[in-house]
């Protein structure tokens, strides 16, 4: 028999009931975050019912999808203008109390984009299993856990029973030699990865990242990469823990400590896949090849290197009706392509590091004319950081906007909306129709690059513009 | 169970959950009502006249509760809004070479069945914009209306459960010394063992 592959071990140590040709397996859930959009009817349910939420110790709730960022509506006491917004957030604050979960709501000092403050918190941990009613759940597996998205009626299985009914996926070998070449970012290795697998190349498939490249990584970093697992297709992807991930978790509040963290320690370091384990499938990826990535389509999918060319039209409907959507012509290149709005922020590109990347870019300069540019950390803590270290000084003076932390304009619930018509650079991860807001266009980006674009007012090499 | 009634093609690939409902509708506490936002910035302009070219606009959607829609449909993000929109569209089954994963599980345990068929088959149904169909559950077929059937593959659980009208939570409740037992045996802190 082969040896488990980080997947394998995670999987099977969460078995309650084993799977069968006529039934899934009962998997438990370690962690389960829980945010105001996808949470109300779950909630609901359990009303109906008469239940109770199973472990409220192992639930932990936010909101951060349609909330405001400007701190006016967050901490000043001005009104939430749309009403169903203020809607979610008054019934999650209402179910939190009555259910027993804990919430970090709207002034809390932890509050923040739900798959940033699990992290954050130490919440997230390798080996768990980690669910939510949000598909960049995968973003979780950044430190060896297994974590994906559900929708809501499994929400409410969870928080009832704290289980799931799930068939076991297959898993997929991501194998990235070499090193990142200076101004090529984990944001852009990964649209290079969803470039190549294509938006339903992993779908059934548990990813795991792994090589030289992946381990080179910081947590933020892998935290990215394993974010935009969904976009192509796969509900989760993984990185083996090791010496980085113990290091960024010791001390975090929900951390294990003392003779908890030495226990925990021994059984992290057992998860790293077997060396004679198999995975299903497995693909090849020189990091070193790789330049800045930008999308030009309406799919992640849909990427080139920023100074290559849109593939000529294919005859599929999609690629014409995307390219139509985009104002865009096959065969052209972006350098050069003006925009008018840049978004750094979202639950793949709001930590620390990204907001350090992209002010090292606009350090000491002015974003052009005609621009608008909108920073949003992606926690209350993040946001602490940055200002402690002066990098909201830094994106003030340049003349982009600083905000409370959120899901923002990557999902734009709230009032941060890209108008229609309008181009954007944006470090989130979707570039689908109206995502941004009705009729916006979107181009996926990394912070370096979308802080170059904001200074340039065009899309260009963020190499030309490194300080 | 028997669903009898005609087709209406979305022929594109890889529609995603924000087309079948935008984002900016996902700010309700309830589930029901959410058909009048189905594909809303497809099948309306911005001043909200129906766009006649959209071909959910073009048929009488009380005859035509079968969607045959584009390879990986359902792909993105996780809302449930998606398949609820659907149903309350008055869809009763969506057909397909391939859903997108989350998608899939939303939608059947929403009763939406969702049908992967071979892609020649699939490639017919395109072509073939209002044919009537009908899916048998208990057989596990798919009818042509000249009479042929085809196997269509669904997860057998979940057709079970349609089938008899089980709920997954209350499967998963039946199991409740199951779950007890395994956390008696682990601690929830100690993933590893």
């Amino acid at each position: 028999m082969s040896g488990r592959t980080l997947f394998d071990k995670v999987w099977d140590n969460h078995i309650v009931v084993p799977e069968t040709t006529d039934t899934p397996a009962i998997l438990y859930v370690d962690l389960h975050l829980v945010h105001e959009v996808t949470s109300p009817q779950a909630f609901d349910v359990l009303r109906e019912r008469g239940l109770s939420v199973r472990r409220p110790d192992l639930t932990l709730a936010t909101m951060d999808h349609s909330t405001p960022t400007r701190t006016e509506q967050v901490f000043g006491g001005v009104r939430i203008a749309d009403s169903a917004a203020s809607g979610q957030i008054d019934a999650l604050e209402r179910n939190c109390r009555e259910f027993g979960v804990q919430l970090e709501n709207l002034h809390s000092q932890q509050r923040g984009i739900v798959h940033v403050i699990g992290p954050e918190l130490g919440a997230t941990q390798p080996g768990k299993t980690i669910v939510c009613g949000d598909s960049h759940t995968s973003t979780h597996g950044a430190f060896g856990a297994l974590a994906f998205g559900i929708g809501t009626s499994e929400v409410g299985y969870v928080l009832a029973t704290q289980c799931l009914l799930q068939r076991r996926p297959k898993t997929l070998a991501i194998d990235v030699d070499g090193a990142l070449p200076a101004g090529v970012t984990a944001k852009d290795l990964i649209l290079a990865i969803v470039g190549r697998l294509g938006v339903r190349g992993g779908a059934g498939h548990v990813l795991e990242y792994r090589g030289p490249a992946i381990e080179a990584l910081s947590m933020e970093a892998r935290m990215t990469v394993c974010n935009m697992s969904i976009e192509a297709g796969a509900r989760a992807g993984m990185i083996a823990p090791d010496e980085t991930t113990y290091a960024f978790l010791k001390g975090r509040p929900r951390a294990p400590r003392g003779a908890d963290w030495a226990r925990a320690l021994d059984a992290w370091r057992a998860l790293p896949g077997d060396a004679d384990a198999v995975h299903d499938r497995r693909i090849a990826i020189d990091a070193s090849a790789l330049a800045p990535m930008i999308t030009f389509g309406t799919n992640p999918g849909m990427v080139m290197p920023i100074d290559g060319h849109i593939p000529p039209a294919s005859g599929d409907p999609a690629f014409a009706k995307a390219l139509e959507y985009m104002g865009l012509e096959a065969g052209n290149g972006l350098l050069e392509h003006p925009i008018d709005v840049v978004f750094l922020g979202s639950c793949t590109n709001s930590r620390l590091s990204d907001l350090r990347l992209a002010a090292s870019v606009l350090r000491g300069r002015r974003i052009a004319t005609g621009v608008r540019m909108l920073v949003v950390p992606g926690s209350q803590a993040v946001k602490r950081q940055a200002e402690a270290e002066g990098l909201d000084r830094v994106f003030r003076e340049a003349g982009a906007e600083w905000r409370e932390s959120g899901c923002s304009m990557c999902i734009a619930m709230n009032d941060d909306r890209v108008a229609p018509g309008q181009y954007a650079v944006s470090t989130s991860n979707r570039n689908f129709e109206g995502r941004q807001g009705p009729g916006a266009r979107t181009f996926l980006a990394s912070p370096l690059t979308a802080a170059a674009a904001a200074l340039r007012g065009r899309i260009c090499d963020p190499r030309e513009v490194m300080a | 169970m028997i669903i009898r009634s005609r087709t209406v093609i979305l022929p594109l690939d890889d529609i995603d959950t924000d087309q079948i409902i935008p984002a900016r509708f996902l700010k309700t506490t309830e589930r029901a009502n959410l058909g009048e936002h189905a594909f809303a910035d497809w099948r309306y302009a911005s001043d909200g006249t129906p766009r006649r070219e959209f071909p959910l606009n073009q048929v009488d959607l009380a005859e035509h509760r079968i969607l045959v829609a584009g390879r990986n449909f359902g792909c993105g993000s996780s809302r449930e809004h998606a398949p609820w929109a659907l149903k309350d569209l008055g869809f009763e089954a969506v057909i397909s070479t391939q859903f997108a994963d989350i998608f899939r599980t939303n939608a059947l345990e929403n009763g939406l069945l969702v049908l992967a068929v071979p892609a020649t088959a699939h490639r017919w149904l395109l072509d073939h914009g209002g044919a009537e169909l009908q899916i048998d559950l208990g057989a596990g077929e798919l009818r042509w209306p000249g009479g042929e059937a085809i196997p269509v593959a669904m997860e057998p659980f979940a057709r079970y459960r349609i089938l008899h009208g089980l709920s997954s939570l209350d499967y998963l409740l039946r199991h409740e010394q199951d779950i007890a037992r395994y956390e008696r045996a682990r601690t929830p802190d100690t993933p590893a063992r």
